[in-house]
């Protein structure tokens, strides 16, 4: 079943987009570039987030580790002299799906508030271990010379260019994230998701299902700390840092979990908020807190919840 | 290794465990018996250490700031509860964490609007200076002592609570199954404010303890959150005896891991600039393997809560 607004709102979003670097070209070039792309980064994270803890209700809280690892993927090729981008991004998808496989088959066995202590467990182990390698710069990070090149050419070196790249890939998570909950395996996780011992009731076991839709999840973060670690040309252990990890839940729960795009529309809630808000004083989070605690209260079910009631109104009037 | 150093560090490991337990016995009951993620819990502990700075610059004692403190911690907690907590209780675990993170966002800042963003300190009680031989040639500073002291003290102060009263079995019957509680005719919004209260205070008074030790800074509260996560999920939700017994194991452990990783690295052969390397990382998610393991073998923690 898909509605209309699962059409049409996506397609504003991504449309609105792609015109951001023509209102780039009237203000301040580069600086409204790298923020809505570091958005659209944060918001492909969001969206993994959203396929495993909105459809699956699965809350990890160590998915920052896969942004870290996706990102350490990209800066340890590139301090090895192998700076291509199909090479990078492989590495980075590889090395987040064999994390993923590895601490989802511990993980799943648990359920709850387990799952999500030890989801930050992992993440925590992660973390400590990027700090640790001396070799890629440790506690400090690690600077990347260049981004990704296509066949030895740097043809994502412009803002511009790169910005297009991130939507590109944005666009291929976003779509490919809303097949699998339309497909078959997509509706036996969220099946498990409202009764798991009624889908093995009915000869489904969860636990396969799960643990594919946990890699995926996985990869597709592991993706957004490539992109990450390409815009920033920096690498750094604070990457997985368990707050980054909270501020991605924050991310979704903002947004409206189980729609997709309202991961996207937190993401950007989130990031442009903090941008603007600490234009105005340094004590920005005063102002922040209480907002988040207001929208929980008084806006149920986050932005996505929020544009639902006023449809609802307009419809009825 | 030497036994002196090993002496300290698990005294150090003990001292750092019944600080763990305060914070965590608050956290564990609010969970427990509300069913309620509070993610704020770790700024009642920095708030405590706050307001200990506060009052003994104000009475000039310690002694006289603890119960000021206690009564303040007690007072914000309540605040808080009736202001925001209370309408969280039937929400889903997702909104509370937002709702929380956004207490602690604000907090966090405030404190450094209202005290500054500047570590402060709180000096030692003149009387509980120095050290004291615990063992032939082995000193200890008398502090750290009165710390686990204390900490045991409210540890058993809280069991017979907890085991022997009517408000003890009350909040026992709460973390095995509150709406039956209710449906029993116990008013549960009392109780709750009750229970909410008291873990407020007791993880301020960890905060106001630890102040005279540690410099007080704002987000000070947000890596002891997570410790005292790690214990309350090792030890099984909503059990203060599992608490405890985490608490303990996650103090020492941390300490003892921290001084002694490199050599024991070192001992197995392995190379000492490797060691040294890969020695503090080991140490550092030492715990966090240790809650992966407890929670592979036993789903629920050490000692899960009956019915849940």
């Amino acid at each position: 079943m898909l509605r209309r607004r699962d059409i049409l709102l996506p397609i504003l979003i991504f449309v609105l987009l792609a015109m951001v670097p023509l209102l780039g070209l009237v203000m301040r070039d580069g600086f409204i570039l790298s923020l809505i792309s570091r958005v659209m980064i944060f918001a492909i994270a969001a969206i993994a987030l959203d396929l495993i803890l909105g459809f699956g209700a699965l809350v990890s809280f160590g998915h920052a580790a896969f942004i870290g690892i996706g990102a350490y993927g990209m800066g340890i090729m590139h301090a090895h002299g192998q700076s291509d981008l199909f090479i990078g991004l492989l590495v980075a998808l590889a090395a987040s799906a064999l994390f993923a496989l590895v601490t989802g088959a511990i993980s799943l066995r648990t359920k709850g508030v387990y799952f999500i202590m030890i989801t930050l467990a992992f993440g925590q182990m992660a973390f400590y271990t990027a700090a640790s390698l001396r070799a890629y710069g440790g506690d400090d990070g690690l600077t990347v010379a260049t981004r990704s090149l296509v066949m030895g050419l740097n043809l994502f070196k412009s803002d511009r260019a790169f910005y297009y790249l991130v939507l590109l890939f944005l666009i291929i998570a976003y779509v490919l994230c809303r097949f699998i909950v339309r497909s078959r395996f997509g509706r036996v996780l969220q099946g498990a998701k409202q009764n798991a011992q009624r889908m093995q009731a009915i000869g489904f076991n969860p636990y396969p299902y799960q643990l594919v839709a946990y890699v995926m999840a996985g990869m597709i973060a592991g993706l957004a700390g490539f992109l990450l670690a390409n815009l920033t040309e920096f690498v750094s252990p604070a990457y997985m840092s368990w707050q980054r990890s909270g501020e991605l839940i924050v991310m979704v729960v903002l947004g409206g979990m189980g729609s997709l795009h309202g991961a996207i529309l937190g993401a950007a809630a989130f990031l442009l908020m903090e941008e603007w808000l600490s234009g105005f004083t340094e004590h920005w989070k005063v102002i922040f807190g209480p907002m988040l605690v207001l929208v929980v209260l008084f806006m149920r079910g986050g932005i996505m919840g929020l544009l639902g009631r006023i449809r609802g109104a307009t419809a009825r009037d | 290794m030497n036994f002196t150093l090993f002496l300290i560090q698990l005294l150090n490991g003990l001292q750092l465990g019944v600080l763990l337990f305060l914070v965590a016995a608050g956290l564990t009951l609010v969970f427990g018996v509300m069913d309620f993620i509070n993610l704020a819990h770790g700024v009642q502990y920095m708030l405590g250490a706050y307001l200990a700075v506060t009052f003994t610059a104000l009475t000039g004692n310690l002694f006289l700031a603890i119960p000021l403190a206690l009564l303040a911690a007690l007072v914000l907690g309540l605040a808080l509860e009736i202001a925001v907590f209370r309408h969280l209780y039937d929400r889903d675990h997702l909104e509370q964490v937002l709702a929380t993170f956004g207490i602690i966002l604000f907090l966090n800042q405030g404190v450094k609007i209202v005290w500054g963003a500047a570590p402060l300190s709180v000096p030692v009680p003149e009387m509980l200076q120095g050290s004291i031989a615990i063992a032939q040639g082995v000193l200890y500073p008398v502090y750290r002592l009165f710390i686990i002291g204390a900490g045991l003290a409210v540890a058993l102060g809280l069991h017979l609570v907890v085991n022997h009263t009517r408000v003890g079995m009350l909040i026992r019957a709460g973390s095995t199954n509150a709406p039956m509680v209710s449906a029993l005719g116990v008013d549960i919004r009392r109780l709750f404010s009750i229970v909410f209260g008291f873990g407020a205070m007791l993880a301020g008074f960890a905060g106001i303890m630890i102040a005279p030790i540690l410099s007080v800074e704002p987000g000070m509260g947000d890596t002891i959150l997570i410790l005292a996560f790690v214990v309350i999920v090792i030890g099984g939700i909503g059990s203060i005896r599992g608490a405890f017994i985490a608490a303990i194991l996650i103090g020492v452990v941390d300490t003892l891991g921290r001084s002694f990783t490199v050599d024991i690295l070192r001992m197995t052969g392995m190379a000492p600039s490797s060691a040294r390397t890969v020695g503090p990382a080991l140490s550092s998610m030492m715990i966090y393997v240790l809650m992966a393991a407890v929670l592979f073998f036993r789903p629920s923690g050490l000692f899960p809560a009956k019915g849940r």
